[in-house]
């Protein structure tokens, strides 16, 4: 380890700094297909391109589009969305304690504040690197991931008829391959399975969208009243 | 109109939750069941996304192309692919699917 100079990176600086990259490289490139199933959902190329610079939260942005092309109305596509954005706010707080960011560099943040800077910050030995970690890579993601929207969402549009290159099952996929990762406990696996059949069960029953919003009623419905993971902490009651 | 309202309402909410997260005293937060809550939430969305994009047509349970596409992507990630590679390999599964006439 070399104490660098001016302007100059350490060895752990750069560590981070091919980390946030790689990071965002792996996670831009599926800007191409959010792009593409927009404009095939029935979103303009400059409706899809404003979910990346304004939403700017990959599975909250696929699930606005996947809503609006099934047919559902505003109001289910925003609670799809909105729901799933609901992990950004305690992403925020764990990022507010760690990296204290002050006065209006807050809304910079907010605004990068998204499961892969979060991931990258968190994951840093110390306070420093972990700013420069969420930077880096927030930064570099909003970057690309807008630029890649673009380039998708042209392509999309050249295309034509999107049935015929199956980028309806392209979007199943999609969703299968952000679930994927969660599902690492048997409980988030039942917990998925009860929701996907809440849903298939009130499709015919409710209007296009509201099911997927059902279903989130199932995990709101566990969290609340279910047993929990880990037993709360009763440092308190314990010692006295 | 009604996507303007929805790309533009979304939006609206999402940066507002980013934001409050920076703003609101962290022991609001740290009550267990809001974790777990929070931390079960995108997965229950995600299942019932999956089901209703790949399953359904309007108000009917359908099986067609989409499902030998979702087929084909849980291999993909079984084989540790990544996300692009899990998207094309739906979507092109789907598009064979149709070209042999089925779905």
């Amino acid at each position: 380890m070399t104490i660098s100079g001016r302007g100059e990176l350490t060895d752990q600086q750069r560590a981070v700094r091919r980390q946030s990259l790689s990071v965002a490289g792996a996670t831009s490139v599926y800007g191409i297909s959010l792009g593409a199933l927009g404009v095939s959902s029935g979103l303009t190329v400059w409706q899809t391109c404003l979910t990346s610079l304004l939403l700017f939260s990959g599975g909250s942005q696929f699930a606005l589009v996947g809503v609006i092309g099934g047919g559902g109305s505003a109001a289910s596509a925003i609670a799809a969305s909105s729901l799933l954005s609901v992990r950004n706010a305690f992403y925020a707080v764990q990022l507010n304690a760690l990296l204290r960011p002050r006065g209006l560099r807050r809304v910079p943040a907010a605004q990068i504040t998204i499961d892969e800077s979060t991931a990258v910050a968190v994951a840093q030995p110390e306070v420093g690197l972990a700013r420069q970690g969420f930077w880096t890579t927030g930064v570099a993601i909003y970057v690309c991931w807008n630029l890649m929207t673009l380039v998708g969402a042209l392509a999309g549009n050249a295309l034509g008829n999107p049935k015929n290159y199956g980028l309806d099952a392209a979007a199943s996929g999609a969703f299968l391959a952000l679930l994927w990762p969660r599902l690492k406990d048997r409980r988030t696996v039942a917990m998925a399975i009860a929701a996907a059949l809440v849903a298939a069960a009130l499709v015919p029953a409710i209007p296009v969208g509201l099911p997927v919003v059902a279903a989130a009623g199932v995990a709101i419905l566990v969290g609340a009243t279910g047993p929990q993971p880990m037993p709360p902490a009763v440092d308190e009651e314990a010692s006295s | 109109m009604t996507v303007w309202t929805a790309v533009l309402v979304s939006s609206a909410i999402a940066f507002g939750l980013k934001l409050v997260g920076y703003l609101v005293p962290a022991r609001w937060t740290r009550h267990p069941r809001v974790a777990t809550t929070s931390a079960l939430l995108p997965a229950c969305l995600l299942a019932a996304l999956v089901v209703v994009q790949t399953f359904t047509q309007g108000h009917h349970l359908t099986l067609d192309a989409r499902a030998v596409g979702l087929a084909a992507a849980a291999v993909a990630l079984v084989l540790r692919a990544p996300f692009l590679v899990v998207v094309i390999v739906a979507a092109a599964a789907a598009a064979a699917t149709r070209a042999l006439g089925w779905g």
